[in-house]
């Protein structure tokens, strides 16, 4: 059987998916980052091995997060794609007339506005990342209650509870003097929703248009509480896809799909690569005040990429002269 | 007398040109670096914007090589530029270093001043007619960095080898900045179009054209804005910004002192939108994107400092303005963050945008 392969490697989760022809999702693999790339695709390579038994022939390769330079190194994959592209060609191949995609991620989130199947504005939030899946997981842990039933408490919460939202710090001090004055658990967590929502909207979609259909994904989205907040916000029915927490990796091996079909090849290593060793070194240039921070990284001992820096002098690999004497 | 002076994208090399030749010692502002930014978070308030923050931080870095009066420009407002001089000297005072600071205010207000100020950097004695020699070839010489930065915006989206028209900009400038008469200009000029026609190039491709408008340091200073030029031209786009270092003088000294209001065109168009000026280049901002819509541009990308006032009353404007016109508007808060990857996503998407838009266009007219 044909399948294509898409690759997300974010700040928190790292996923994989395959394809078929159709676009149909055939087995997907959801991984914590813990700040190894590098592993958490080797492990998630072997997981789908495991999860197909090998039967599935991949026939291209396409990678999107900020780890997608790197994930296309270990693993060969011939398209590369910024994550609010993916995000937003998943989105339109489950509903082709999708008008807003809100996506709340790990570390980030955004908004993409489409018309007629293309996207016409989106924005990423810049300076806060309150209300994105980190800070959720954290009160969630604080709370004591396990992530995936943190939404269901919203839910039964008749009298939500006024929570800060424009901070992470803030709304999480607002959140303990909230539970200090004895207001109910789950008033506060609506609340907390709420505020969130009202942040991301008046932060990342600030100006935006925002029209039905609206669709709802990333990690966040399987809090139903999040779901129900923007619900309300809006006023529109807020669509979560099934896969919704693996919709870049989708859209990453949907682009995959539409390369390889024009090009005719990949350059995929195999699942093999599970099992390379890869290691990264790193040092620091002293061509000019920058002092970048240069990665190497090695494979079997060889260097096969290498970034970090900002004049582009040691992108070329060629390049393996002494790290001194070499100006900007 | 050892003068220095703000780092902005190739004028460090003119402005040390004029002030060698007045008869002064000059101590050539070091590129900005990460070094420059940390000096400049160290002492400057925390919400002071980026470009304070950079030019604090050479003047430290300035300072420490044995300067010890900084020129500068001032303003009339009501961007916090205008104040920039007379905080940065108390700060550096402050901080035990010992200096004169001279503060070039726009000629149409402060004339008088103005020329006190500049009588300070002229130190030697020099006939009218030498005086106009000098400055001819400064200006010439800021014109051919200029047109040979608009080379690079031409070509570099069309190169075939990545990276071959940024080395060979760097090869020009430093030409460039060795000449040392108006004619050994004139004859580089032509080597610079001969290096730059040399360079292979796609044929037949139309790439997407964005305009760059903001705020003038972080659109002039390639440390301030990451590069954004070259990483779009990289990308397969062609670039125009708003601002050259050529407009920016005759807009600011010439036209203010015939009380000419400068770039006209630019904020007859903000009007419907702006009838008030609110200080800094936010008009100008609103105004050009309206010029690049006119144009036919495919997109535009707005560039502010973090906390930058006037740019922020142009970020609320311009969604209207992109609405109105049909063109697609970015806007990016740039502040002392020096990770690339953020931009790069965000500018890879933007890329994407325009140019699934452009087929749409063409699929619809065919």
């Amino acid at each position: 059987m044909k399948g294509y392969l898409g690759i997300d490697v974010g700040s928190v989760s790292t996923n994989l998916v395959i394809i078929d022809d159709d676009g149909q999702l055939l087995s997907k693999v959801y991984l914590r980052t813990r700040g190894q790339p590098i592993k958490a695709v080797q492990d998630g390579m072997k997981q789908l091995v495991e999860n197909t038994q090998g039967e599935i022939e991949i026939m291209g390769v396409g990678t999107t997060g900020s780890g997608r330079q790197l994930a296309s190194v270990i693993t060969g994959a011939g398209t590369v794609k910024n994550e609010i592209t993916t995000h937003a060609v998943a989105a339109l191949n489950l509903i082709p007339d999708v008008q807003t995609v809100l996506e709340i991620g790990g570390q980030d989130s955004k908004i993409i506005i489409l018309r007629d199947g293309i996207v016409t504005d989106f924005a990423m939030n810049t300076v806060c990342a309150a209300g994105t899946g980190s800070f959720l997981d954290q009160q969630a842990a604080r709370l004591n209650i396990p992530i995936e039933e943190f939404g269901s408490y919203a839910l039964k919460s008749k009298t939500p509870v006024r929570i800060a939202g424009r901070c992470a710090v803030f709304a999480e001090s607002d959140m303990i003097h909230k539970q200090q004055m004895g207001y109910n658990l789950e008033d506060i967590i609506r609340g907390l929703c709420q505020a969130l929502v009202r942040n991301y909207l008046n932060n990342v979609g600030k100006g935006k248009d925002i029209q039905p259909k609206v669709v709802f994904q990333g990690g966040v989205a399987a809090n139903i509480g999040m779901k129900a907040a923007f619900e309300e916000a809006l006023g529109y029915e807020v669509i979560v896809p099934q896969h919704h927490d693996v919709m870049g990796a989708i859209g990453a091996a949907l682009l995959a799909k539409d390369e390889v079909a024009r090009k005719g090849f990949t350059a995929f290593k195999g699942f093999d690569v599970s099992n390379v060793k890869y290691r990264v070194s790193s040092f620091e240039c002293k061509g000019c005040p920058n002092r970048c921070e240069v990665i190497n990284i090695h494979m079997d001992e060889k260097v096969i990429a290498r970034w970090g820096d900002r004049c582009n002098k040691w992108k070329n690999l060629d390049n393996n002269s002494s790290h001194q004497g070499y100006s900007c | 007398m050892k003068i220095t002076y703000p780092y902005v994208g190739n004028s460090h090399i003119v402005i040390k040109n004029l002030l060698e030749r007045f008869g002064n010692e000059v101590v050539v502002p070091p590129k900005p670096s990460k070094r420059t930014l940390s000096y400049g978070t160290q002492f400057a308030p925390e919400f002071a914007c980026v470009p304070f923050k950079i030019l604090l931080g050479t003047y430290i870095e300035a300072l420490e090589m044995g300067a010890d009066t900084i020129v500068s420009t001032g303003g009339v407002g009501p961007c916090r530029a205008g104040l920039y001089t007379t905080l940065q000297e108390e700060i550096l005072k402050d901080l035990g270093y010992d200096f004169q600071m001279i503060t070039l205010e726009p000629p149409g207000h402060y004339l008088k001043d103005l020329i006190a100020q500049i009588k300070k950097l002229i130190n030697r004695k020099m006939s009218i007619r030498e005086f106009w020699s000098i400055i001819r070839f400064v200006w010439e010489q800021l014109k051919l960095f200029d047109e040979t930065e608009l080379m690079s915006f031409k070509i570099r989206p069309l190169e075939i080898k990545k990276g071959e028209t940024t080395r060979v900009y760097r090869e020009m400038v430093d030409l460039i900045a060795s000449a040392q008469t108006v004619k050994e200009l004139r004859e580089i000029r032509h080597e610079v179009n001969k290096r730059f026609e040399n360079i292979e190039i796609k044929e037949n491709y139309d790439p997407i054209k964005v305009g760059i408008v903001g705020e003038v340091y972080v659109v002039l200073e390639p440390f301030a804005n990451l590069e954004i030029e070259e990483t779009l031209g990289e990308l397969g786009v062609y670039v125009e910004r708003s601002m050259f270092l050529t407009h920016y003088t005759i807009n600011n000294a010439v036209t203010d002192l015939f009380h000419i209001k400068g770039e006209k065109n630019v904020k007859k168009a903000a009007v419907p939108y702006f009838n008030e000026m609110c200080g800094g280049h936010g008009r100008e901002s609103v105004g050009h994107t309206i010029l690049y819509a006119k144009k036919g541009f495919d997109g535009v990308i707005h560039l502010s400092p973090f906390t930058c006032i006037p740019e922020i009353v142009a970020k609320s404007i311009l969604p209207a303005v992109s609405k109105d016109y049909n063109i697609s508007v970015l806007s990016i808060s740039l502040d002392e963050q020096t990770g690339k990857a953020g931009l790069r996503t965000r500018l890879e998407a933007f890329v994407d945008l325009l140019d699934k838009k452009r087929q749409k266009f063409k699929e619809r007219m065919a």
